[in-house]
């Protein structure tokens, strides 16, 4: 590639993307000086960035930090042997997969988060609702994804391995797990995501946790620029887990 | 008695043959069936022991009681209308919006590049932690619910209409300006008929992160909607008419779900 193809087709939209934040932003910072947006609604973006340091440091966001990562991670373990588990015996007992995959599917798109209140009242203000609320929320992708990498699993692998007289373990450890992993792990991944955000929106709606609780806290506190820092760090935080798990899944993936 | 003993053994057997025969024709319908009635028994037999707290499993006659109360109450229809139209301005503010973003990235290759990663990376965030700056922003009435919806529902449309947008056939474009189509004729014509698909499952995305959003924030901070009457029986412990508002809202958002899938012709795409 030449490099005025390398400059139009990288280095422009780089340019634009980057250019187009930054000045939004110092418009912002403009307006705001100039009285055409009221600081006291949106706080400059110079005190957001100054904010940081305190939010970091005086708020204890590695520990805030902490308890999300670990909540998200229990209930991430949870859906994987759950939801692993499910998917393997659903795509084993064929009737039984008939019968309850479309309300795998349905559960997967009804606003399960909304039960949380049902789930306070079942764990109490703990931090077993909020793993709770993310299992629930991230289990179905994970079922879903197990069936159908398991069920995708390429006809003349199964053969080559009934040709070697593999028991029915060892197909399944020999073969079909491992050709089915890189569409588990979308269904993990998946599932991941969505467990993050409920742990993240149930912390902030029951103000108990980490990182969700932060944002409530500040917000309650109506420290403007702490607020808009914590939900930056927040968004990084999840921009950050969303690139780790698609790298990981690029990874898995066989080369066609 | 020896009558009813005699009909009962003549009956039984037909009855008997009639449900094996059904279970051989229709195994996943009797399946399915065998797993309600199972999960509705031990429903039942959890709430009769008590072994769970009092009250948090209440009997299926007291849910099912709430729900005609419920239903029948002409208050919850007021409060479902409020939710439904906040969710509704919301996913027109939004869903206007992630089309017109979508169309524009979708069309331009790097504008695309440029812009798109944002809203990819974006997208995935839990919208929620928005919500206290939407407060801020538009106040504590129905507006800062309606821009829940509008941020939650916004990403999902303006990804999945680019995505369609670039899945266009070059053939029909081709077309269109060998007709010397203008460009609202373009868009009318070409343009979104083809793109029907990703855009009615974005809206049907959308509309559910729209409720989701708009739901929670009215748990959150609000005097009205279907999300502060369910916090409202949080508070007061009213487990049955929690249970039922619950599965109310589920078949209601299943439901909508199901009617925009269907008004959008999703059906027929599929089937061609």
């Amino acid at each position: 590639m030449s490099i005025a193809a390398v400059a139009r087709t990288r280095i422009l939209p780089l340019a634009l993307g980057t250019g187009t934040f930054v000045a939004a932003i110092l418009a912002v910072e403009a307006l705001i000086r100039i009285g055409a947006i009221n600081r006291f609604i949106v706080p400059l973006p110079s005190q957001i960035a100054m904010a940081f340091e305190r939010v970091i440091v005086e708020e204890d966001i590695a520990e805030r930090f902490r308890l999300t990562f670990f909540e998200a991670l229990a209930a991430g373990a949870m859906i994987t042997a759950v939801g692993v588990s499910l998917g393997l015996l659903l795509f084993r007992i064929n009737v039984l997969r008939q019968a309850t995959e479309t309300w795998v599917a349905a559960m997967a798109s009804a606003p399960t988060v909304l039960m949380y209140p049902l789930f306070l009242v079942i764990f109490g203000r703990s931090a077993w609702t909020i793993i709770m609320m993310g299992f629930v929320a991230g289990l179905p992708p994970v079922i879903l994804k197990t069936i159908e990498g398991l069920a995708g699993t390429r006809r003349v692998l199964i053969n080559v391995g009934r040709s070697f007289k593999l028991s029915g373990a060892q197909l399944f450890i020999k073969i079909l797990f491992p050709a089915a992993l890189p569409t588990i792990f979308v269904g993990i991944r998946l599932g991941l995501i969505f467990t993050l955000i409920n742990v993240v929106g149930v912390e902030f709606l029951i103000n108990f946790g980490g990182l969700g609780q932060l944002i409530n806290d500040l917000a309650e506190r109506y420290d403007l620029p702490g607020t808009y820092a914590a939900i930056c760090f927040v968004i990084l935080v999840s921009v950050c887990f969303f690139v780790l798990t698609e790298w990981v899944e690029r990874w898995l993936r066989p080369v066609d | 008695m020896a009558e009813a003993g005699r009909l009962n053994l003549r009956t039984a057997p037909n009855v008997g043959t009639k449900l094996r025969a059904t279970i051989r024709a229709e195994p996943v319908t009797a399946v399915r069936a065998a797993i309600i009635v199972f999960v509705l028994l031990a429903w039942e037999a959890i709430a009769q022991s008590g072994l769970l707290y009092r009250d948090v499993v209440p009997s299926l006659l007291a849910i099912g009681a709430a729900i005609v109360k419920l239903l029948s109450a002409p208050d919850y229809y007021w409060h479902l209308w409020v939710t439904a139209g906040e969710v509704g301005t919301g996913l027109a503010v939004g869903g206007l919006s992630g089309l017109v973003a979508g169309l524009l990235l979708g069309g331009n290759r790097v504008l695309s590049k440029s812009f798109e990663p944002y809203l990819y990376y974006l997208g995935p965030t839990p919208k929620i932690i928005f919500f206290p700056v939407m407060i801020m922003w538009f106040g504590v009435g129905p507006g800062s619910k309606i821009a829940m919806g509008a941020i939650s529902c916004f990403f999902p449309i303006a990804l999945s209409t680019a995505a369609g947008m670039r899945q266009i056939d070059k053939v029909l474009i081709r077309v269109g300006r060998s007709f010397r189509a203008n460009v609202w004729q373009m868009a009318t014509k070409i343009y979104l008929p083809a793109m029907r698909h990703p855009i009615v499952n974005g809206v049907r995305l959308g509309l559910g992160v729209a409720i989701i959003g708009t739901l929670l924030a009215e748990t959150k901070l609000s005097n009205r909607g279907v999300g502060f009457l369910i916090i409202q029986a949080y508070s007061l412990f009213d487990m049955p008419r929690m249970y039922a508002m619950l599965i109310v809202l589920f078949v209601v958002a299943i439901g909508a779900n199901a009617l925009v899938g269907r008004l959008g012709g999703l059906s027929t795409i599929r089937q061609r």
